[in-house]
């Protein structure tokens, strides 16, 4: 059975002016030990999917899904008690993840005395020996540091060592290297892959960056304006991706662009949040868009675990 | 009507219908107040400090008055205390600070730091001691308010000029050799005045406020007049026993600087609410 | 360096601003009204005291020749002579200052303890009923006269419920039978000091309802800043990621929320304690409290015009001197406003 189970999930927030369709249908599926990476660009909905598991959207929006399942528990009626216990986040952007008031002490010593039963002494030490599993080399100093004291690496990994303080085993990475320069994020990943080999943990990595989706993931899902769109091993849906947002997307790096060439763009823009979309998100931008692309739900293709949905025939790539 | 509600909220319609009603009451006193002789103060000692009774619907003094219609005759003296302090510092303050806005440079700083000083009192002393100085009278504890609330009035003036000062039509102007008492009038004073107006109509409830705790330590006006303040620290000879005395004045005094508040908290998040629907 | 800059700036301000309030309060003691020996010369002067006076504020000679003579004497501390307590007013205002400043500190706690909780709260029910009824308390607060709310409490408390005393500063028993020996001045200081619990409750139960009638206009500003603070503070990503990590409700609103919120706090408490120095003089009449307030206003009544150009000159000083210290302490606080 798989960790997290989701199945058409939707989110859609009310505003004055309308609703704000965050997520229109996403379906993944994350075994336990994986490192799954949702990506797609900004306002695809891979943040409020994630905030969606962990039930901190805001306030009036509405959840459905057929199925949204953690370790068999629905996760519409338990995310409050998951949260913090067996789901936990590391969010975007350390420096602002961090209340800047209050000693990293402070901020770890809080995750851990809500978790764990320990006097004082047992969780300054327990402390400093998750600062110690993310690799900060002086945890003593960093204990006693205030968080604009810090680097952004080590900012990250005292980010990650609180995840850890809670004791879950699922962790929502959201855009772990965003904020961090090329080689720390690197480290930082590397880190996470080996903490889920350590610890046994189950990572879900949102991000835009292809890269960190190719270096640290083990399965992928590509969402598009709200839904997801390919979703498999990452090798495969590197190499032979079936959707063409995702083969798009793939052109459209830097590298894969011949020397001196023009890089590759897609033309267009997402739909609008607050509009209704009949058929294939994409339609509008595919350069293999047909007829029957805008007027139906495309059906899944695919074969084992790499599927993706599209009205093309499979090997028309 | 509805369109009032909307712009004010509930709230904020009913304190204008509040404020309203006291305006109303101030002009209409002496038509509708039970006993108009004893509003203006003449004595009645044969039902002195009577407690609230179908007769004097909110009790009677010291000397027998309906308190009723004297709180009704105060109207005239509060309200008119209220407005003629808002305008008395309009007077003085609009003038100084469209002057050290409009020109800036030394006459900025010295006005400003003229304003500082006045503004470095503790309000209620400074009044305190000009009214001490001039003398009770009604006339007297207005100018002692105006005093203290002028500097206000100069500062909102002058970050109002400050802003049009940079506007392109202003610089038009002034290039075309328009002379500066021309510009000030024509294209300064119009811009500033409606928000410093807005500002000073609700000030009134706060300056009535002020004028009601000078009468309160007797440096206002002078009995038999009626008024609001007064009529409190008169009846704490009586207090708590015949507590009617000085409550119901009191009262008065909390409902119309309440209704003045709510009113302008309501204009204000109109405005606020404007500014956000057209981001 | 720029702090330096900036304590400099304000410290030469301050001292400009002293020199204009010594001036203004000259202007109008001695220029202003239409004879001002009249004034000087007490309450139902006759036609000697009124020369008397005549001669001692030296009438005939050039302005500047006066103001130097008044700055000097208001310098040295030399405030002439009340005319209701034969005193030195300078004594008496040694007398009755700590009483008032004991008001002032007292309240401003009071404000910040009521205030600023309720001011989370109201940030954290945002919209729901806590939040309305808070929000139209603090309007309340801001428009209830202060001398209706003392005599208020003193109905509701004192009288009606008999809990707490109906004024003065310590119960006649104590004041004479067993007085309490003068120390600070600050009668539940000098009780502590004393080990008198006795006293310290009778000085604690004294002080309360003339210190919640001066906190209630602080503390519906405490209330507005803070949930304001809040509102945005609650909205910050730290925030989340605490709710994310599991932290209680209570232990984010109050030990990781709070903290970012105290900035306002600080401007309160300047405003709480100004707002107290001159509701002391309202408050102190209702509350029969031997300060500086009660001082002015029985001045007030006895025509004693010395006093009342003397307590307004030395309260003014002090609030000079008590918004230089805050301007300084924000700064030191947060180093972006000695950049302004």
């Amino acid at each position: 059975m798989p960790l997290l189970d989701v199945r058409n999930l939707s989110v859609s927030i009310p505003t004055p002016d309308g609703d704000v369709h965050a997520v229109r249908s996403v379906s993944l599926q994350i075994e336990r030990g994986e490192i799954h990476g949702v990506i797609g660009e900004s306002g695809c909905g891979k943040t409020m999917t994630g905030m969606a598991t962990l039930g901190l959207v805001p306030k009036g929006a509405r959840i459905a899904a057929d199925r949204f399942h953690f370790d068999g528990e629905d996760l519409g009626a338990n995310a409050a008690r998951l949260r913090g216990r067996r789901i936990g986040l590391i969010s975007q952007d350390p420096a602002a993840a961090l209340n800047p008031v209050l000693s990293i002490a402070r901020q770890l010593d809080d995750v851990i005395r809500t978790h764990r039963d320990m006097p004082r002494q047992a969780r300054r030490a327990e402390a400093a020996s998750l600062l110690a599993a993310t690799g900060l080399p002086d945890p003593e100093r960093v204990l006693k540091s205030y968080p604009h004291q810090l680097s952004g690496g080590m900012q990250q990994r005292v980010v990650i060592a609180q995840a850890l303080a809670t004791g879950a085993d699922f962790l929502i990475a959201d855009e772990p290297t965003t904020a961090l320069d090329v080689s720390v994020g690197a480290q930082v990943l590397a880190l996470l892959r080996r903490l889920v080999t350590e610890r046994g943990l189950t990572v879900l990595m949102i991000t835009h960056d292809m890269d960190v989706i190719a270096e640290a993931c083990d399965r992928a899902t590509v969402l598009y304006a709200g839904r997801s769109v390919e979703t498999g091993p990452v090798g495969a849906v590197l190499r032979s991706p079936g959707h063409p947002y995702t083969r798009a997307l793939l052109s459209a790096l830097p590298d894969a662009a011949p020397h001196g060439a023009r890089l590759a763009a897609i033309d267009g823009s997402i739909p609008p949040p607050r509009s209704a979309i009949t058929g294939c998100a994409f339609a509008p931008r595919c350069p293999q868009a047909m007829a029957v692309c805008s007027a139906a739900v495309p059906p899944e293709r695919g074969r084992d675990t790499h599927r993706w949905l599209c009205h093309l025939p499979e090997d028309a790539a | 009507m509805k369109k009032l509600v909307q712009r004010l909220g509930w709230p904020g319609t009913i304190a204008l219908a509040v404020v309203v009603l006291f305006a109303a009451a101030a002009i209409l006193a002496p038509w509708i107040a039970p006993y108009p002789a004893q509003g203006a103060g003449a004595p009645n000692v044969a039902a002195k400090l009577q407690p609230p009774s179908a007769a004097y619907w909110l009790g009677t003094d010291h000397l027998g008055r309906d308190i009723l219609s004297r709180i009704l005759y105060a109207t005239r003296v509060s309200l008119t205390n209220g407005v003629l302090i808002v305008a008395f510092s309009l007077l003085i303050g609009l003038p100084v600070g469209l002057a050290a806005g409009y020109f800036g440079g030394w006459i900025d700083e010295a006005l400003m730091r003229g304003t500082d000083v006045f503004l470095a009192f503790p309000a209620l002393l400074l009044a305190v001691l000009m009214a001490a100085a001039l003398g009770p009278g009604f006339l007297n504890s207005i100018i002692a308010v105006a005093v203290t609330w002028w500097p206000w009035y100069a500062r909102l003036a002058r970050a109002e000029v400050l802003v049009l000062r940079g506007q392109p039509y202003v610089e038009a102007a002034r290039l075309a050799g328009v002379s500066h008492p021309r510009i000030i009038v024509r294209h300064i004073l119009p811009a500033t005045g409606r928000p410093l107006t807005v500002q000073a109509a609700l000030d009134v409830g706060p300056a009535l406020l002020t004028a009601a705790a000078l009468s309160f330590l007797g440096l206002g006006v002078l009995p038999p007049t009626a008024d609001w303040g007064q009529m409190v620290d008169a009846g704490r000879k009586f207090f708590p026993a015949r507590w009617w005395y000085s409550a119901m004045p009191g009262m008065t005094i909390f409902l119309v600087a309440l209704a003045f508040s709510v009113l302008g908290d309501a204009l204000r998040d109109r405005k606020g609410g404007a500014a956000r629907a057209s981001a | 360096m720029e702090l330096l800059r900036y304590i400099l700036r304000r410290t030469v301000l301050s001292a400009f601003v002293v020199v204009g309030v010594t001036f203004l309060v000259f202007v109008v003691a001695q220029v202003v009204p239409s004879d001002p020996a009249a004034l000087y010369a007490g309450p139902r002067p006759t036609a000697e005291q009124i020369e008397k006076a005549r001669q001692e504020l030296n009438l005939d000679a050039p302005l500047p020749a006066r103001f130097a003579t008044f700055a000097t004497a208001m310098a040295s501390g030399d405030f002439g002579i009340s005319y209701k307590s034969r005193r030195l007013i300078a004594q008496d205002l040694r007398a009755y200052l700590p009483a008032t400043l004991e008001l002032a500190v007292f309240s401003t706690g009071l404000a910040l303890l009521i205030g600023i909780p309720l001011g989370v709260v109201a940030a954290a029910r945002q919209g729901r009923w806590p939040d309305r009824i808070g929000s139209f308390g603090s309007i309340a607060a801001v428009a209830m006269p202060t001398f209706f709310l003392a005599m208020i409490l003193q109905l509701v408390f004192a009288q009606w419920l008999g809990v707490l005393p109906l004024s003065g500063r310590l119960s006649r028993e104590i004041s004479i039978s067993a007085p309490l020996p003068m120390v600070t001045g600050f009668n539940m200081i000098d009780a502590l000091l004393a080990g008198r619990l006795d006293a310290f409750g009778d000085a604690f139960a004294h002080l309360i309802l003339p210190a919640l009638t001066l906190a209630s206009y602080p503390a519906g500003v405490a209330m507005r800043l803070t949930r304001s603070a809040m509102i945005e503070i609650l909205e910050r990503r730290h925030v989340v990621a605490a709710r994310a990590l599991g932290l209680s409700e209570p232990r984010i609103l109050f030990g990781h929320a709070l903290p970012n919120a105290m900035g306002p706090a600080l401007t309160v408490i300047g405003l709480s304690f100004a707002y107290a120095l001159t509701g002391a003089v309202l408050v102190e009449i209702i509350f029969a409290w031997p300060g500086l307030g009660r001082y002015v206003s029985e001045a007030i009544l006895a025509k004693d015009f010395p006093v009342i150009a003397a307590v307004t000159m030395v309260v003014t000083i002090c609030y000079v001197v008590m918004n230089l210290l805050i301007d300084i302490a924000q700064a030191l606080v947060d180093p972006r406003v000695a950049l302004s």
